[in-house]
């Protein structure tokens, strides 16, 4: 092993492999330090993949990369108890190629993804943990590993370390996360024939679905949703809520999965499958106000670790992977001015500030906390929508009218209609 | 608005646990800073509740830590009311081999 790297990566998830593959594409010796057994060991996604960051980095990546199954149909679920409005949209367009996202499994995906960065020149360590960075006069000059005589060196670090970032927590660039600033997630995949996934989902051969289901899946009472993806032969299926939620209510996540697995609009979708793994996951949620500093002397922050989640848009992988490559991007800058401070790197914070990644998380700074300081979108207008269609969709002999006037009682459950036009136009102002 | 439900879903979760591919090191990631902490300020023990891999319980008027069926997710870390749950990653190649996700 050289003494000294161009740059050092540390976790060797889409964020760090982002940036590794475009700093050996141009030229820059990288060493990656990953501590699971293989990339992607450690790592849990609910399952989307969007293609078009990873396009931008590896163009037509689709035609080889592992993938489970082009998404062609998105459903959102608003669940009550017994009963669930669906909406959803389906396109023949995302049929075909070039897709617009993907179920994959990262276990099979990173471990592409690296091999891709090997072949371009980049060294991946395996089963080994960055314990600290190495800093001289304030400058991260490299690593410490756990393995013997671990302190490797390179003109610049970058953090890609996840959600749990104790090397950016100890670099002093965030304090620890808030249990609001967070999201506890837990999945299990669960294995069904492909034929019956496809009958069950209503799909084409090989085309996948996704289904979001907000309200009941968290108890009506948390933000978060339940999820549900169609992979080839398997479906994950998961819940998330906010940690400080989960603590406070005394819940037992896995128990949450298990009622959402028993409820009885989810269960014959799953009916027979067998459950192959269990995960738990924390997806950073606190959004454009929890972004912590991401450019120092000699070391940028990526991806998960950055806090770079739209928790509105269930999209992480493609900000992490679009915040990898522009941290590449400014170190390849850096190697040609010869200068790895903090202000040549801060090209990174510039074009990350310029890109669709800041510009979302600053348009839904407030979404998460709405939702949280007025429970009643949850609480009350889920099964209130839901009562209102029951209403609507039974017939009893009452006149339509009638049905009416009973159907909008049941969504403002004894509020006024005033109220109600008070929460949507919070609503709209959390999200325009 | 409706009250909050009560979960009565009975799970165990060493099933769901023994799906999983563990490589546990022989010494422990997480431990307590302080015990008197958990024994006289922590009512709830809340991390017996919330940590998804079950790996907290209250036994002997202690915490009992089963760290070898962690999922490194940080949860506790996090979300302990008395920050006193001293947390690392678990040595490298040790711990959680998640095979699909």
């Amino acid at each position: 092993m050289p003494e000294k790297f161009d740059a050092i990566v540390v976790g060797a998830g889409v964020a760090g492999l982002a940036a590794t593959y475009k700093m050996v594409t141009e030229g820059l010796s990288v060493a990656v330090i990953e501590r699971g057994d293989y990339p992607g060991a450690k790592n849990v996604m609910g399952g989307v993949l969007y293609r078009h960051s990873m396009d931008n980095l590896m163009p037509e990546f689709w035609k080889e990369a592992p993938l489970q199954r082009p998404v062609v149909d998105q459903r959102y679920w608003l669940m009550d108890d017994r009963s669930a409005v669906n909406m959803s949209y389906k396109s023949q367009e995302w049929t075909q190629e070039p897709y617009n996202c993907y179920t994959v499994f990262r276990g099979q995906f990173d471990k592409w993804f690296a091999d891709k960065c090997i072949e371009a020149g980049a060294l991946i360590i395996n089963e080994t943990l960055v314990e600290s960075c190495l800093l001289e006069e304030g400058k991260v000059i490299g690593v410490r590993t756990g393995r013997p005589e671990g302190d490797i060196y390179a003109n610049v670090v970058i953090l890609a370390d996840g959600v749990n970032s104790l090397l950016s927590k100890e670099l002093g660039f965030h304090k620890e996360w808030q249990p609001r600033q967070v999201a506890l997630a837990v999945m299990e995949e669960l294995k069904l024939p492909s034929e019956v996934i496809e009958e069950r989902f209503n799909l084409e051969p090989g085309m996948g679905a996704t289904i979001e289901i907000y309200g009941d899946s968290t108890l009506g009472s948390m933000v978060g949703n339940g999820f549900i993806y169609t992979n080839k032969e398997h479906i994950s299926i998961g819940v998330g809520a906010l940690l400080s939620q989960l603590r406070d209510m005394g819940i037992k996540p896995y128990e949450l999965l298990e009622y959402l697995k028993n409820h009885p609009m989810v269960r014959t979708l799953i009916k027979d499958a067998e459950p192959v793994e269990y995960y738990a996951h924390l997806i950073p949620e606190g959004g454009y106000y929890s972004i912590p500093k991401i450019v120092g002397d000699g070391v940028l922050v990526a991806g998960d670790a950055a806090q770079l989640v739209n928790g509105v848009h269930r999209e992480g992988s493609n900000l992490a992977t679009t915040s990898g490559r522009l941290a590449g991007e400014a170190v390849v800058y850096a190697h040609k001015a010869g200068d790895f401070f903090a202000e040549t790197l801060s090209l990174y914070e510039e074009n990350l500030q310029n890109s669709y990644v800041i510009k979302d998380l600053k348009k839904y700074k407030d979404a998460a906390h709405v939702l949280e300081t007025n429970p009643q979108f949850l609480k009350q207008y889920i099964p209130g929508t839901n009562m209102a269609l029951h209403e609507m969709f039974t017939v009893d002999g009452k006149s339509k009218k009638e049905k009416q006037k009973l159907a909008l009682q049941k969504i403002l459950s004894g509020d006024s209609l005033y109220s109600l036009g008070k929460d949507i136009y919070k609503a709209w102002k959390a999200m325009k | 608005m409706k009250k909050t439900k009560k979960l009565d879903t009975n799970v165990n979760i060493d099933d769901k646990l023994y799906l999983n591919r563990l490589k546990p090191d022989d010494r422990s990631h997480l431990s307590i800073k302080d015990a008197d902490v958990c024994a006289n300020n922590c009512l709830r023990k809340d991390c017996t509740l919330f940590c998804p891999a079950g790996v907290y319980k209250w036994s002997d008027n202690r915490i009992a830590i089963n760290y070898e069926g962690c999922l490194e997710c940080g949860a506790c870390r996090i979300a302990c009311p008395h920050e006193n749950i001293e947390w690392q990653y678990p040595r490298g190649g040790f711990g959680i081999q998640f095979r699909l996700a």
